[in-house]
């Protein structure tokens, strides 16, 4: 097993990918940056586990922080609200330093 | 008084019914669960008692376990912290099975309002507050609360400070939440029975805060 390929405070961007299934990341977030607030730990997949597949190899699940602010560009709340989302590591993506 | 049913229908005509829950056809899903089921009893892998008894047990949790677990946290800062590292573990101190799904504890401060939802479908620590209520499950609260939740929480009456972070918690994956409040001013003097009576299920997921008992 390998290790998390993010660590904490890295700035990541979920996927921009629409594939069918049984998809875990949603799809509200698709595109959007944020940063690893929480590293989880490894579980099964559940896109493969949906389908009776059990033996593939498990992700790293993450708990990811994104500023509201940066999710939905007319957010009508304060600068400091926040989300936070747990996401599986093929969902996600290293982002520039922008992200907050 | 003319009408002495106490309510109005055009008479001569079928009295209006309550459906019966038969009068709805099975969706394909619920006829995949009922055959799942049957298949499952009948090849021996559990027998209908024992499922009988699971969904008993899942259907007699409550909230009240959730509220005991955050009166205690309110009266001891040690199991407050053991709470919020591993919070089945925690549970267990006071007897609450809160089952093998593990379940994160967020702590409301005066800088932070947690709130909790599954936007995919409707994820909740159902064996530490019970089943979810019907709004949880409602795609207005799920789809709403992730896109502007001060306007949700006012819609409970719930007003959290504009310097206050307001954090929403979508629950997509493996971990359940749930919401440790704030305990209010003014209950120094209570017992630990009587703070967890100020903690309801909407308390824990996030949506208002605990009565201040002096209001």
């Amino acid at each position: 097993m390998s290790g998390p390929r993010f660590p904490v405070g890295a700035p990541v961007r979920i996927r921009r990918a629409w594939p069918p299934g049984h998809v875990r990341a949603p799809w509200y977030l698709r595109g959007r940056s944020g940063a690893i607030c929480h590293i989880i730990g490894e579980f099964g997949n559940p896109e493969e586990m949906a389908y009776g597949r059990y033996d593939g190899p498990k992700l790293m699940l993450y708990r990811v922080r994104f500023r509201q602010v940066d999710v939905w560009p007319d957010y009508a709340g304060p600068p400091q609200d926040t989300l936070q989302v747990e996401v599986y590591e093929n969902w996600l993506e290293a982002a520039g330093e922008e992200a907050a | 008084m003319s009408d002495s049913h106490g309510h109005s229908h055009p008479h001569g005509q079928p009295h209006p019914f309550q459906p019966d829950i038969e009068d709805s056809a099975l969706t394909h899903h619920q006829l995949l669960q009922l055959a799942v089921g049957e298949l499952l009893m009948e090849k021996g892998i559990f027998t209908g008692d024992e499922f009988r008894r699971t969904l008993e047990d899942i259907d007699s949790r409550n909230p009240g376990d959730g509220a005991r677990v955050v009166a205690r946290a309110w009266v001891d800062a040690e199991f407050k912290k053991r709470l919020l590292a591993d919070t089945a573990a925690a549970a267990a101190e006071l007897g609450v099975d809160a089952g093998t799904i593990p379940i994160m504890t967020v702590e409301n401060t005066p800088q932070i309002h947690n709130a909790i939802v599954c936007t995919l479908c409707s994820c909740y620590p159902r064996l530490l507050l019970g089943l979810p209520p019907d709004w949880y499950k409602s795609r207005a609260y799920r789809s709403r609360v992730v896109r502007e939740p001060r306007a949700v929480l006012a819609e409970f009456g719930t007003t959290i400070p504009e310097d206050t972070e307001v954090r929403v918690h979508d629950s997509t994956a493996e971990l359940r939440y749930m919401v440790l409040p704030m305990r209010p001013e003014g209950t120094e003097g209570m017992s630990e029975d009587e703070l967890a009576k100020l903690v309801t299920r909407d308390c824990m997921v996030g949506v208002t805060l605990p009565d201040n008992p002096s209001n």
